[in-house]
């Protein structure tokens, strides 16, 4: 359940970027992910752990959007791409090559933050899962 | 009325433990000392190996343990009767060493010795194909384990743990004459998902390929400290050790 490690690492980096904000407190309404799948991150239990981590904290409500990166290879045979496939142990469909190069997939990363420093502004709950979980 | 505001970060989700990590690094390069994070499934033969490896080695590399395991220091028992100094590190519930746990590790080790005097620290991670290959500890290295027991298939069905390895050792190859498999198929499997990592056959019980595997040993710690010195014996690190500080 590496999911709540990287919860507690999401946390921290979100506390960091919020005492850029002081004296003010950014109101977060969704943050956004990028994770490959080509990682060991499942992206359900990311939201589960994310839904229990930010309950009664300055956090609780907001969004989390998980955008998937599709695992490609680049053939440095024929320098095309591809979708590398485990039932062809990753290999090139065009020359049969090992996964050398991997353009895309590996990303575990915060994207972007959608806040506002209004306290007037409404900001209705944005993620609908974590809607209804809170519900 | 105020447009909500959108910040662009483009930040690792594992930017904490990668300061952390990096902050290790920092303090390894500064001591001079190559650092080897070894993983693998549990069972798969870690810790036999290390017995081998540290007794083997010891000749002329200086060498501490912080050993990972999730209950019991009965790891870090068998590696200390070898004579190396060991830090045992339990995790608890974590099925992974991270960061923060081996800044941990460090200090408990800096209360028995300076790591300056220290040529190779390894780490011995928890035993678990998935976690430990996200969680960087500030290694230079990383070494995967895997048994000819445990079928020829886990390179496909864990890729991210060997495509991050720099060497994978396949171990247990005693057995190979016992077992219905192919260890061409093993080498193959994890060659297709990362074709620049080392391979080597190696057998803890029987000696087969330890003499190369302790061959790659050594010359990853020439080149990372001392990266300048193309024979010879290692240097040591002559400047006074820094404090760690856990950040």
């Amino acid at each position: 359940m590496h999911e709540v490690d990287m919860t507690r690492c999401l946390l921290l980096s979100m506390n960091q970027w919020k005492q850029r904000h002081a004296p003010h407190t950014p109101r977060v309404r969704r943050v956004h992910l990028q994770v490959g799948t080509f990682t060991c991150v499942e992206p359900q239990q990311l939201l589960t752990t994310w839904r229990a981590a930010v309950q009664g904290s300055w956090l609780e409500g907001v969004g989390l959007v998980i955008d998937t990166v599709p695992l490609v290879g680049r053939c440095v045979v024929c320098n095309g791409t591809y979708k590398p496939d485990p039932g062809q142990a990753y290999r090139s469909p065009c020359c049969d090559h090992p996964l050398e190069e991997i353009v895309s997939g590996r990303e575990l990363r915060i994207r972007s933050v959608e806040y506002s420093l209004d306290t007037a502004t409404d900001f209705t709950p944005a993620n609908p899962l974590t809607t209804a979980a809170a519900v | 009325m105020h447009m909500p505001l959108q910040d662009t970060l483009g930040l690792n989700l594992l930017a904490a433990n990668q300061h952390q990590a990096d902050h290790n690094r920092d303090h390894f390069n500064a001591w001079r000392l190559l650092c080897i994070n070894v993983m693998s499934s549990p069972g798969a033969g870690k810790t036999s190996l290390l017995e081998r490896s540290l007794a083997s080695l010891a000749s002329d590399l200086a060498m501490a343990v912080l050993e990972g395991d999730m209950t019991t220091q009965l790891d870090a028992q068998r590696l200390e009767a070898v004579g190396v100094p060991v830090v045992p590190i339990t995790t608890g519930r974590a099925c992974h060493l991270d960061a923060a746990m081996v800044s941990g590790g460090l200090k408990l080790l800096q209360q028995r010795l300076d790591p300056a005097s220290l040529d190779l620290l390894w780490v011995e991670n928890v035993g678990n194909l998935v976690c430990p290959a996200e969680f960087e500890v500030g290694e230079h290295r990383k070494v995967a384990l895997l048994s000819v027991t445990e079928g020829d298939d886990k390179p496909l069905k864990y890729p991210v743990m060997f495509r991050e390895a720099h060497c994978v050792l396949i171990t247990k190859t005693d057995l190979l004459p016992h077992l219905p498999v192919e260890v061409e198929r093993i080498e193959a499997h994890i060659r297709a998902v990362n074709p620049r990592c080392t391979v080597i056959r190696v057998s803890a019980s029987s000696g087969e390929g330890l003499d190369s595997w302790h061959g790659w040993v050594r010359a990853q710690q020439r080149a990372v400290c001392d990266p300048k010195a193309s024979t010879g014996s290692p240097a040591r690190a002559s400047a006074a050790s820094p404090s760690l500080v856990l950040s």
